[in-house]
């Protein structure tokens, strides 16, 4: 891959680092799921690139299925659940704001510097779009580490999927097995959607985590 | 048809998912329960025949080789021993009122899922087919522990499923590492994730990149094993789980991950250019071990008791596999199969307590002798056990484990050696409790099955007295793989 289909795939790659990078800094439920949504769309965007440059059909499928759940169904199934729940004016956030962005960056130098150094053998655009899905990781990870709310950690961990994805398309000829765990990311979001939301909110009125630390059957 | 049925791989496979189906739409717990077992039963009745049977080429998605054996002959006996409490147990649950006919069902096809899943992970030789695997069992088992749908039930299952996802993603991160440090040597496509392809050309790849993947994947597959700083989800989801799926998960699940990491770290030793993953491993057991060790003083529930000495547990086995060499990997093989049986024999045991006394608190559990003796001295025998007296086999495996550190870095044992004495101590101070006093609670005499109870305590004594020759010499020839 070079000249301009490179700088595309880098684009994009790049593009959803940079979303990511948004969704740390909404406080508003409902402002965090529209981000969201556009980072799926990128995504798709990213692994139809990746499908056309590689010649590999399969991975359409996993663009669209990018592009139909995630920046579609699954938005606004959350959407309706917040709306729902009365949550929508909520703003939490577990450390500041500015702190969380200083931990996103840190993160991603890291990650960037990490994969650099040690896939120093693999192809440039592998090993680039690597170190953009590790930061998409990592900073999912975070923002399931700053919120204390269930419907914002479902989306921090839906975002760090979205960066396996991305990982997983730049793997050039990755097999068969990316549509399989593609369909199971799907799985687990309805999972979390139907089964944990609706529990928590028939049990507590509440779909915040913090209510749930205190009910634990071990305390001092 | 008949090819099919003759393959004991597809009948270990197969059957759970068929069973599951079947179990999701019959209704009545009586016959499923039954059923649960059966399935059980036939799913090890096939992987017993694995001793026998002259193992099938490896494909592209499955295989069987020696080192899998133990394992799944190991998983499917758990689980069909743990079946049968099951069905003794959820019987209760019923009548009290925990759970509905509707979420036995449920409860049920679960149970062969997570099976299905946990069998199709120790038998893949392809390591993205692995992971889905370990993901399924894992989702499985998280909709198992929330099923009482009480507060802390759905915190522990928000918290398994929340740590589990992130520790399974991490793995997933890792195993497209593996893909892209083999894809140079193999080619693109299947090839490139097939387990036995990757290891006879291990020593091709870039070894910073195996590195870093091997990094993901402990740190993955990890979380699922329990080690130490990664263990949050485990003592929430043993306490507030259905007791069956307590034993399962200590027993089996504990395994099937660390399987994985075994799988991984024979990859890594077959590379010259690559770390070595020993000292990350031996580091992350004794942090798990001491851990633990310290944290069972504190509990207060019984099962939380159990779930940390799994921890502990755990800690060892990855600390023996850390030192390696056909000494530490054979006694780490052994302990990781004596801690499956007494570990989930013990958890049985608390079941039918907990049931008699109404309650999980350790302070609620008092002079069993006298009230319920033979629950009461099975305990014992169970607790005595996984905190490693002679005669029984935890005593031998965890010797094995001193003995062969001792050999190699003093230092070390004398630190695993402080770990070990500290749960002894906290285990037998809980267990005097337990044991005598005046009875508390409810003195109604138990309808507990002690089958399988008494098959797992026998088995682990008779490992302790005498271990037959033939298995001696499989372990060996597992742990010589193992590098």
């Amino acid at each position: 891959m070079e000249g301009l289909a490179f700088d595309i795939a880098h684009l994009l790659a790049g593009g959803m680092l940079l979303v990511s990078f948004m969704m740390i800094y909404q406080d508003r439920l409902l402002a965090l799921l529209k981000v969201f949504a556009l980072q799926a769309l990128v995504l798709s965007l990213s692994v139809a690139w990746q499908a056309y440059q590689q010649d590999a059909p399969h991975l359409y499928v996993t663009a669209a299925i990018a592009l139909i759940f995630k920046a579609v169904i699954i938005p606004i199934a959350l959407r309706r659940i917040v709306l729902q729940l009365g949550i929508q004016r909520q703003v939490e956030t577990v450390v500041g704001i500015g702190l969380t962005m200083l931990a996103g960056i840190g993160l991603s130098a890291l990650s960037i510097v990490l994969m650099l150094k040690v896939t120093a053998a693999a192809d440039a655009f592998a090993r680039e779009d690597l170190a953009f899905a590790l930061s998409v990781v990592l900073l999912g990870l975070l923002m399931m580490v700053t919120r204390s709310n269930a419907v914002s950690q479902v989306v921090g961990f839906m975002s760090l999927e979205n960066g396996m994805i991305l990982a997983a398309a730049g793997a050039k000829g990755m097999p068969l097995v990316v549509e399989i765990s593609v369909a199971f990311s799907v799985l687990v979001a309805f999972i979390v959607i139907g089964v944990f939301l609706f529990r928590l909110r028939e049990r507590f009125d509440s779909v915040d985590i913090t209510a749930l630390e205190d009910v634990r059957g071990d305390q001092e | 048809m008949n090819g099919l049925l003759a393959n004991p791989v597809a009948i270990i496979v197969g059957t759970p998912l068929l069973a599951a189906a079947v179990l999701a739409v019959l209704p009545g717990y009586v016959w499923s329960a039954r059923l649960n077992m059966l399935a059980c039963l036939i799913t090890f009745g096939a992987a017993f025949s694995l001793f026998w049977g002259t193992a099938p080429p490896p494909g592209t998605y499955l295989l069987v080789d020696e080192m899998n054996i133990v394992f799944i002959v190991l998983n499917t006996f758990v689980g069909f021993t743990a079946s049968t409490f099951s069905a003794s147990y959820i019987g209760h649950e019923l009548e009290t009122g925990r759970l509905t006919p509707v979420y036995l069902r449920f409860y049920h096809a679960m149970y062969q899922m997570m099976m299905f899943g946990m069998n199709l992970a120790l038998l893949s030789n392809n390591i993205g087919l692995m992971w889905v695997a370990v993901e399924l069992a894992t989702l499985s088992t998280v909709l198992m522990v929330g099923i009482y749908r009480t507060a802390e039930a759905l915190e522990a299952a928000w918290k398994y499923f929340i740590l589990g996802s992130v520790g399974i993603a991490l793995a997933l991160f890792g195993t497209i590492l593996v893909y892209l440090a083999a894809q140079p040597v193999l080619g693109e496509g299947q090839a490139a994730m097939v387990w036995t392809s990757l290891l006879a050309n291990a020593g091709k790849f870039d070894g910073s990149l195996l590195n870093l993947a091997f990094i993901f994947l402990l740190l993955g597959y990890g979380t699922k094993v329990g080690l130490a700083p990664l263990h949050a989800w485990l003592p929430d989801a043993h306490a507030e789980g259905p007791t069956p799926i307590s034993a399962v998960l200590s027993g089996l699940l504990l395994n099937v991950a660390l399987y994985a990491v075994l799988r991984f770290k024979m990859l890594m030793t077959a590379n010259a250019t690559a770390l070595d993953p020993g000292p990350l491993m031996i580091a992350m057991g004794l942090v798990s071990l001491i851990f633990a060790a310290l944290m069972l003083y504190r509990r207060r529930d019984i099962k939380r008791l159990f779930a940390y000495s799994s921890i502990e547990h755990m800690g060892i086995i990855v600390f023996a596999f850390g030192i390696g060499g056909p000494l530490a990997n054979f006694a780490g093989l052994l302990h990781m199969v004596m801690h499956s049986l007494t570990k989930s024999a013990i958890f049985f045991t608390v079941g039918h307590i907990a049931q008699i006394k109404g309650s999980q608190q350790i302070s609620a559990i008092k002079g069993l002798t006298q009230s319920h003796p033979l629950l009461g001295w099975e305990l014992a025998a169970g607790v005595l056990a996984i905190a490693g007296m002679p005669p029984f086999g935890v005593f031998m495996s965890e010797f094995l484990v001193v003995t062969s550190t001792f050999a190699v870095h003093p230092v070390l044992a004398l630190l695993l050696v402080l770990g070990l004495l500290l749960a002894f101590g906290a285990l037998l101070l809980r267990l005097t409790g337990f044991l005598f006093g005046e009875p508390t609670g409810s003195l109604k005499p138990s309808e507990a099955s002690y089958l399988p109870l008494f098959a797992h305590m026998a088995l682990v004594l008779m490992a302790g007295i005498w271990l037959p020759g033939p298995m001696v010499a499989w372990f060996q020839a597992v742990a010589r793989l193992l590098g």
